[in-house]
C-alpha cells in the first residue's frame, strides 16, 4: 500500500498559499485605496523623500503600550467583508481538518499493526527525491512515520484543527483575519515537517519554519511595541538554540557518516564512524542546546512568557501544545545517541529540573493570566526533559501528549475569560466568572486539576510516572525538586482559578453588564480538549495496573534507561505523596484566594487585592495570630513575612533579578561585544584612500610573514 | 658588472617608492604617478628576468603593461578632472564622504 | 608566437561581443536621448546571442577542452560555467538600467557599451590559461569599472566611489603584477601549466613565494576579502545601483574563476602552502563583513559588506584543494549567490526613484504592507542570503562548509556557521522594517516589468534550485577544471 505522507504537510501548505494570495490581493486592494485617499488628501506633495512629515496614511493607531497584554480584538483597521472571513476559515480549518482526517487514516493501521507486533513494526518511510548530494552522503526529501513520530502527529493535528476552530471565533473582528489563518496554516506545514521530517536537516528546516511563524505570529500586532520586541527577544533567543543545532548536526554527521534517522539505530547498535566520548557528549549538549532554545529551558526560556504577546490561540498552538515540545521531540528522537553519553543525559535532567522548579516559583507571583499559564508551560516542559534526563523517554513524550491537550484547553480557556472580559488579563480584575461563563469554567477546571496532578485526569499518569521514573533511577534530589514543583503548580493553577472564577466580580458593573459567555466555535473545542485532559491519561496507565500503553508502542522508537524496580507498596505510597502535595497545594490556594471582598483598582499593590482576603480567611481559621494582630494591615504584614513574602520575594527575585539582570545582562554584553567589533571594523573604514591602501600593505605584510615564521 | 639581482634590487625600490607615494602622498595626480612608479618597477623586473632567461615573454608583457597603463592613466586623469569640477580641488582627503 | 588563424573560431563569442559594444558605440553618438532604450535592448539581446554562440559548435571545435592562442586561451567546460553566470549577470544588470538611467540625466549609450565592454573582459579572464591574457583581460575589465562605478558624474558620492576605486584598484593591480613579475623570474615560463612544471620542480625558491602571497593579495583584494575589503562598502554606495549589482556579482565570479585557474593549475601541483593564507583571509572576512554589516543603515552599504561576508564563505571552497569537495562547493555556491544578491539588489533598484532615495533600511518600513509581494520576494532573498532552506542559499552553504570539514578545517567552518547566525541579525533588520515596523506616506514604488521580470527570474532559481539543486550541482560537477 502507498501512504500518501507527503498530503498531509501539503494540505495545510495549500491553505497558507490560497489564504496568503488573497490576503495579499485583498491587502493591495486597500493600500491601493488608501494611497489614492492620502494622494487626495495631499494634493500638493508629489514623490518627495522627506518622509519625515508625511503623517500615517492608513488612519493612526492608538498606541497602546501595556505592557504584555494580548489586546485581543484590537483593530488595525476595518473587520474584513464576510464572504472572505468564510473563504479564510474554510480553508484555514479545512485543509487543516482534512490533513488531520488523513493522517488519522494512516496512523491508526499503524498503530494497531504495532500494538499487535512490538518488535516487528517498521516505521513507514516515503521518500520524494534525493535532495542534497555530497560524496557518499545522501539528503533526501523523505518522510517517516514510527512510533513517535505517530505520537507527535496525532495530537498536532487534532489539537491543530480544535485550536484553528478556536480562531475563527476569536480572531472574528481582527483586520488580519487572513493573514493570521496564513501564518497559522504556515505554522501547521511547519510542524508537520518536523514531526514527519526522516533525518535532521529537513527536521532542521521545519524547525526553522515554526521558528519564522512564531516570530511572526508573537509579532502579529506588529503596531505595539511590545509585541514587535517580544518577537525580537523570541528571534533572538531562538538563534542561540539554533547554533547549537547546527553543529550538532554536523556532529551527528560526523559521528554516524549520516543525517538520516538511520543513526539512531547505529547508536542502539553502537556503531559509530568515528566518535570519543568527549565527542559524543559534546553532540548531545550543543543538539540539547538546540532543544533548549525551543523549548524554553534554563538559560533561554526568557523569550516564552514574552511570547504571550501574541493572539491566545497562537499562545495555545505554539507556545504551550506542540511547537516548544518540539525540543523534547529532538531529545527524545535522538535518545539512543544520549544514552551513550550519560553526562548528558545527567545534565538534561539538571537543567529540565532546574527550570521546573525556577519557572513554578515563578509563577506564584504573576498576575496576568496569561503569564501563569506561560511559566506553567516552561515548568512542565522542566518536567518533560527532567523524564528523558532521567532515562525515561517515553514517559516524557507520554507528558509531551497529555500536557497538549490540557494546556491547550487551559489556554483557550484563558483566551475565553480574556475574550469575556473584553481584554482584561489581569487576574486581580475578575472574579466570579464561574456562572457568568459555565462552559469555560467547567473545561478550565478540568484541565486544572489534569496539570495539578490529582488522580484520575491525565496530568497524573504523566507526571506520576516522571516523579516514579526520577525515583526508580535513584534520583532523589531530582524527585524532591519535582515533587516540590508539583505542590508549586498545584497551587498557583488553582490560586489562577479562585481568583479568575470564585468569588465575585471585582471590576465595575458597568463592565460586569457586558461579560458574556464565548460562541460555539469557541466552547466546542474546549469540550473536547476538556474530554481529553480527562481520559488521555489512561493510555498511559503505570505499571503497576497492567500494561503502559504507551511506553509499549514508543518502545521501538525510542532508548530507555534500565532503573531498578521498585515494589509496588513503593509505587503506591510514591502516589500517594504526589496526591498529597498536590491536595496540599490546592487546600492552601483554596484557602488563600477566596476571590472576595475587594475591589480591583489598576494602581494598587498586589497584596491589597490578593493576600488579604486570604490573610483574612487563614487568621480566621486559625484563629491564633488573629488576636494578636488586631488590625489588617498587620495581618498582611504577618502572613506576607511569615509565608507570601518569602515566595514572592524568590519569584520576584527570579524573575526580575535573574531574568532582568543575568540574562538580559548576557545578552547585553555579547551585543556590546559585538558592537565593539563592528566600531572596530568601521574605524578601519575611514572613508580616506590612504588609509584604505595602508591597511593593504599591511595586510600583504601580515600575510607575507605569516608565511615566513610558519 | 651589473647583475641580476642589482636590477630585481633597484625594481624593489623603485616598487617601495611607490607603494609609499600611494601611501603618503594627499594629491590624486602624484598618487597617479606612484602608481606609474610601481608599473615601472614590474616592467624593469621583467625585462630584468627576460634578458637573463633569453626569453622574450617578459619584453611582450612588459609592452603589454605599458599599454595598458598608457589606458589607466587615461582614465584616472578623467577622474581627476570630473572630481575637480564637482569638489574644486584633487585632493584625496576631500574625497572621503563615505565612510563606515 | 604564431597561431593558426583557425584558432579565432575558439573566441567568436567574445569577438561578437566586442563588435557589437564598439558598433553600440558609434551608434550611441548619432541616436536621440529618447531612443536609447533600444541601445539597452540591443545590449541585452547581444548578451543572449553570445550566450548561444557559446554553445554552438564549430566545425573544428568539436571536444572540449580546447587551447588556442600559443597557450593563451582556453574553452573548457569550467570557463563555460562561468560565461553562462557572467553573461547572465550583466543581463540583470541591463534589465535594472533601463529605467534607472533613462530617468537619469546621464546618456545611456556608453553605458551598456561600458557594460558589454566589462562583460568582455570577463569571459576573456575566465578562459584565460596565460599570465599575460589573464592580466590584460582583467585589466579590460577593471577600466570599464572604473568608468562605470564615476558614471554619475555630478554626484559626488559617484565620483568619489570610481576615486577610490581607481586608485585601488590600480595600486592593486600594481601588486598583483610585481608578483606576476616574480612568478616569472623564479618559473622562466609565463603559461600556468610552465608555472606548475616550474613549482613543482623548486617549491621552495623564495621568488616564488613572495609571487604566490602577492598575486594572492591581489586577487583578494578583486574578491573584497579582508583585509583588503575596504574599497567594497564605499564603491557599492556609491555607484549607481544596477551597477552596484553588477560589482557585487560579475567581476566577482570573474575574480573566482581566475583565483581557481592560478592557483589551482600553477601553483597548486607545487606547493599547496597557500591555503594557509586563504584560511586566513576567509576566516578574517567572515567576521570583517559581518560584524560591519551589523550597523549599516544605508542598504547598498549594508549589502556590500554581507558581500564581503560571503567572500569569507566562498574562499573556504579554495581549501578544499586535492580533495573533490572543494571547487564544486565553490561552483554551487557562486551560482547561489548571484541568484539571490541580484534578487536583493533588484529591490533595491525598485525602490530608487531618483537619485540616492529608497537606499536607507528605513526605506523598507510598512513595504509588507504597501506591496506584499515585493516583500515577500525579498524576505526570500534575505533567507537566501543567511543561508536558510529551502533556499538556494542553504545548499550552497551546505556544499561549502561540508567541504571545509572534509578538507579538515573544522574551526574554519564553526566560524562560518557562528557568522551566518550573526548575519541573521543584519538581514532580519530589513525583515523587521518591511513586516514589523509602519511605512509613512505614499508608496514610493516604481513597478516596473523590466526589473520586476529580472527580480522573478532570480526569484525562481533561489527557490527552485533550493528544492531541487540536484541540476545545479550536476552541472557544477560536470564543469571542474581538469
Amino acid at each position: 500500500m502507498n501512504y500518501p505522507i507527503w498530503l498531509i504537510p501539503a494540505l495545510p501548505l495549500l491553505g497558507f498559499l490560497l489564504n496568503g494570495l488573497a490576503s495579499l490581493l485583498y491587502g493591495a486592494a486597500q493600500a491601493q485605496k488608501r494611497g489614492e485617499e492620502w494622494r487626495k488628501a495631499h494634493p500638493d506633495e508629489g514623490h518627495g523623500h522627506d518622509h519625515g512629515s508625511h503623517e500615517a496614511a492608513h488612519g493612526a493607531h492608538d498606541s497602546h503600550d501595556a505592557h504584555g497584554h494580548d489586546h485581543g480584538h484590537h483593530d488595525t483597521g476595518p473587520m474584513l467583508p464576510w464572504a472572505l472571513r468564510l473563504f479564510h476559515g474554510v480553508v484555514g480549518v479545512g485543509t487543516v481538518g482534512l490533513a488531520t482526517v488523513l493522517s488519522f487514516g494512516i496512523l491508526v493501521p499503524y498503530a494497531k499493526s504495532v500494538m499487535s507486533n512490538v518488535e516487528g513494526a517498521r516505521p513507514i518511510v516515503e521518500t520524494l527525491y534525493h535532495w542534497i548530494q555530497v560524496g557518499g552522503l545522501s539528503i533526501d526529501i523523505a518522510f517517516r512515520i514510527d512510533a513517535l513520530s505517530a505520537l507527535m502527529l496525532s495530537f498536532v493535528t487534532f489539537v491543530g484543527t480544535l485550536i484553528h476552530l478556536y480562531s475563527v471565533g476569536y480572531m472574528q473582528a481582527e483586520a488580519g483575519y487572513g493573514r493570521f489563518f496564513a501564518y497559522l496554516n504556515l505554522f501547521m506545514f511547519s510542524m508537520l515537517m518536523l514531526v514527519l521530517a526522516n533525518n535532521l536537516p529537513m527536521l532542521f528546516i521545519g524547525w526553522e519554519g515554526v521558528g519564522l511563524c512564531s516570530y511572526l505570529l508573537i509579532g502579529y500586532y506588529y503596531d505595539k511595541d511590545f509585541a514587535a520586541a517580544a518577537g525580537k527577544k523570541a528571534f533572538v533567543t531562538n538563534r542561540v538554540g539554533d547554533f547549537g543545532m547546527v553543529l550538532g548536526i554536523f556532529g551527528i554527521l560526523a559521528l554516524f557518516g549520516t543525517t538520516d534517522f538511520s543513526f539512531v539505530d547505529m547508536a542502539r547498535q553502537q556503531q559509530m564512524a568515528s566518535g570519543t566520548p568527549l565527542g559524543v557528549y559534546a553532540v548531545c549538549a550543543l543538539l540539547f542546546l538546540g532543544a533548549c532554545g525551543k523549548s524554553a529551558q534554563v538559560p533561554l526560556y526568557v523569550w516564552l512568557p514574552d511570547a504571550m504577546a501574541g493572539p491566545t490561540p497562537v499562545s495555545a498552538l505554539i507556545h504551550a501544545a506542540t511547537m516548544v515540545t518540539a525540543g523534547v521531540y529532538l531529545v527524545a528522537r535522538c535518545s539512543a545517541v544520549f544514552l551513550l553519553a550519560p553526562d548528558a543525559l545527567t545534565l538534561v535532567a539538571w537543567v529540565g529540573a532546574g527550570t521546573a522548579i525556577l519557572a513554578a516559583s515563578i509563577g506564584l507571583a504573576q498576575n496576568d493570566i496569561k503569564k501563569v499559564l506561560a511559566y506553567s508551560t516552561v515548568s512542565q516542559l522542566g518536567y518533560m526533559f527532567l523524564a528523558c534526563g532521567v532515562g525515561a523517554f517515553a514517559i516524557g513524550m507520554f507528558h509531551v501528549f497529555t500536557h497538549a491537550f490540557f494546556k491547550a484547553c487551559l489556554f483557550l480557556g484563558s483566551g475565553s475569560v480574556i475574550h469575556a472580559l473584553h481584554h482584561e488579563q489581569d487576574m486581580r480584575a475578575m472574579g466570579g466568572l464561574a456562572k457568568k461563563t459555565p462552559a469555560t469554567h467547567l473545561t478550565m477546571l478540568v484541565s486544572a486539576l489534569a496539570i495539578a496532578g490529582i488522580v484520575p485526569f491525565a496530568g497524573f499518569f504523566s507526571k506520576d510516572q516522571i516523579l516514579g521514573s526520577a525515583f526508580a533511577g535513584g534520583h532523589y534530589i531530582l524527585f524532591a525538586v519535582g515533587l516540590v514543583t508539583a505542590g508549586m503548580t498545584a497551587f498557583y493553577m488553582f490560586r489562577l482559578y479562585r481568583m479568575t472564577f470564585s468569588g465575585t466580580y471585582r471590576g465595575t458593573p458597568e463592565q460586569e453588564s457586558h461579560i458574556h459567555e464565548s460562541p460555539l466555535t469557541m466552547t466546542v473545542p474546549l469540550w473536547i480538549l476538556g474530554a481529553g485532559s480527562v481520559l488521555t491519561g489512561f493510555l498511559g496507565l503505570p505499571e503497576v495496573f497492567g500494561k503502559n500503553l504507551m511506553v509499549e508502542f514508543l518502545s521501538p522508537s525510542v532508548g530507555k534507561m534500565h532503573a531498578h524496580e521498585v515494589s509496588h507498596a513503593t509505587e503506591y505510597l510514591l502516589m500517594a505523596v504526589s496526591l498529597a502535595v498536590a491536595g496540599a497545594g490546592i487546600f492552601l490556594a483554596f484557602k488563600w484566594y477566596t476571590g472576595q471582598d475587594a475591589k480591583f483598582t489598576p494602581g494598587a499593590a498586589p497584596e491589597d487585592i490578593i493576600a488579604s482576603p486570604a490573610a483574612h480567611a487563614f487568621f480566621e481559621k486559625t484563629g491564633t495570630l488573629g488576636k494578636v494582630v488586631a488590625n489588617k494591615w498587620n495581618v498582611d504584614e504577618g502572613i506576607e513575612a511569615l509565608v507570601l513574602s518569602p515566595f514572592r520575594k524568590i519569584g520576584t527575585f527570579l524573575w526580575r533579578g535573574f531574568d532582568a539582570l543575568f540574562i538580559d545582562g548576557l545578552v547585553n554584553a555579547s551585543a556590546f561585544m559585538v558592537e565593539l567589533t563592528g566600531d572596530l571594523v568601521r574605524f578601519f573604514t575611514t572613508g580616506n584612500v590612504r588609509n584604505y591602501a595602508l591597511t593593504f600593505v599591511l595586510g600583504v605584510l601580515g600575510f607575507t610573514l605569516y608565511i615566513w615564521m610558519r | 658588472m651589473i647583475t641580476l639581482t642589482h636590477y630585481v634590487g633597484l625594481s624593489f625600490l623603485l616598487f617601495s617608492i611607490g607603494v609609499t607615494g600611494v601611501l603618503i602622498r594627499r594629491n590624486l595626480l602624484t598618487v597617479l604617478m606612484s602608481i606609474e612608479l610601481m608599473l615601472n618597477a614590474v616592467n624593469l623586473n621583467l625585462i630584468a628576468f627576460s634578458r637573463q632567461l633569453g626569453d622574450l615573454n617578459g619584453h611582450l608583457f612588459a609592452i603589454f603593461i605599458i599599454t595598458v597603463a598608457a589606458g589607466e592613466a587615461a582614465i584616472g586623469l578623467a577622474i581627476i578632472v570630473s572630481l575637480y569640477r564637482l569638489k574644486g580641488s584633487v585632493n584625496l582627503d576631500d574625497a572621503a564622504e563615505m565612510k563606515g | 608566437m604564431p597561431f593558426p588563424v583557425s584558432d579565432l573560431i575558439l573566441i567568436v563569442p567574445e569577438l561578437f561581443l566586442t563588435a557589437v559594444a564598439l558598433g553600440l558605440l558609434i551608434y550611441a553618438t548619432v541616436v536621440s536621448r529618447e531612443k536609447e532604450g533600444a541601445i539597452a535592448w540591443m545590449a541585452l539581446a547581444a548578451l543572449v546571442l553570445t550566450g548561444v554562440l557559446l554553445f554552438v559548435p564549430f566545425s573544428s571545435v568539436t571536444s572540449l577542452p580546447q587551447i588556442g592562442f600559443a597557450g593563451m586561451f582556453a574553452v573548457d567546460k569550467f570557463s563555460l560555467f562561468f560565461k553562462i553566470l557572467i553573461l547572465a549577470a550583466a543581463a540583470v544588470t541591463i534589465l535594472f538600467s533601463l529605467r534607472f538611467i533613462g530617468s537619469s540625466p546621464y546618456p545611456g549609450g556608453e553605458y551598456y557599451c561600458l557594460i558589454l565592454l566589462t562583460t568582455v573582459g570577463m569571459l576573456f579572464m575566465v578562459s584565460g590559461v596565460h599570465l599575460v591574457s589573464i592580466y590584460i583581460a582583467l585589466e579590460l575589465m577593471a577600466l570599464s569599472q572604473y568608468v562605470l562605478a564615476g558614471y554619475f558624474k555630478q554626484e559626488t558620492k559617484s565620483i568619489e566611489a570610481a576615486a577610490k576605486y581607481f586608485v585601488l584598484g590600480a595600486f592593486s593591480s600594481g601588486v598583483l603584477l610585481y608578483g606576476l613579475s616574480l612568478v616569472y623570474g623564479a618559473a622562466r615560463t609565463l603559461t600556468l601549466t610552465g608555472v606548475a612544471q616550474a613549482l613543482a620542480a623548486s617549491p621552495k625558491a623564495p621568488l616564488f613565494i613572495l609571487g604566490i602571497i602577492l598575486v594572492a593579495c591581489g586577487l583578494f583584494f578583486k574578491i573584497a576579502s579582508a583585509p583588503f575589503h575596504v574599497w567594497a562598502p564605499d564603491v557599492y554606495e556609491g555607484a549607481p545601483t544596477p551597477i552596484a549589482a553588477f560589482f557585487a556579482v560579475g567581476p566577482k565570479l570573474a575574480a573566482y574563476a581566475i583565483f581557481a585557474r592560478i592557483f589551482y593549475s600553477g601553483f597548486g601541483p607545487g606547493s599547496a602552502d597557500w591555503t594557509v593564507i586563504v584560511a586566513a583571509s576567509a576566516a578574517l572576512t567572515m567576521v570583517v563583513g559581518n560584524v560591519g554589516a551589523l550597523m549599516q543603515e544605508n542598504v547598498k552599504r549594508l549589502l556590500g559588506y554581507s558581500s564581503i561576508g560571503h567572500a569569507g564563505y566562498a574562499l573556504m571552497g579554495f581549501l578544499g584543494y586535492g580533495t573533490d569537495f572543494g571547487l564544486p562547493a565553490l561552483m554551487i555556491y557562486l551560482a547561489s549567490y548571484a541568484l539571490m544578491t541580484l534578487g536583493a539588489f533588484g529591490l533595491v533598484v525598485m525602490l530608487e526613484t531618483k537619485g540616492y532615495a529608497g537606499e536607507s533600511v528605513d526605506d523598507f518600513n510598512g513595504l509588507a504592507r504597501k506591496n506584499p509581494t515585493a516583500a515577500a520576494a525579498m524576505l526570500v532573498f534575505l533567507l537566501s542570503l543567511t543561508g536558510i532552506p529551502p533556499t538556494v542559499g542553504f545548499i550552497g552553504k551546505y556544499y561549502l562548509f561540508t567541504s571545509a570539514m572534509k578538507a579538515g578545517w573544522f574551526w574554519l567552518a564553526l566560524l562560518g556557521v557562528l557568522m551566518s547566525a550573526v548575519s541573521l541579525f543584519y538581514y532580519f533588520r530589513i525583515v523587521r522594517a518591511m513586516y514589523l515596523v509602519d511605512g509613512e506616506g505614499e508608496l514610493r514604488w516604481k513597478e516596473e516589468p523590466a526589473v520586476s521580470a529580472a527580480v522573478i527570474a532570480c526569484l525562481a532559481g533561489t527557490l527552485l534550485f533550493g528544492i531541487l539543486p540536484q541540476p545545479l550541482v550536476s552541472w557544477a560537477k560536470a564543469c571542474l577544471l581538469n
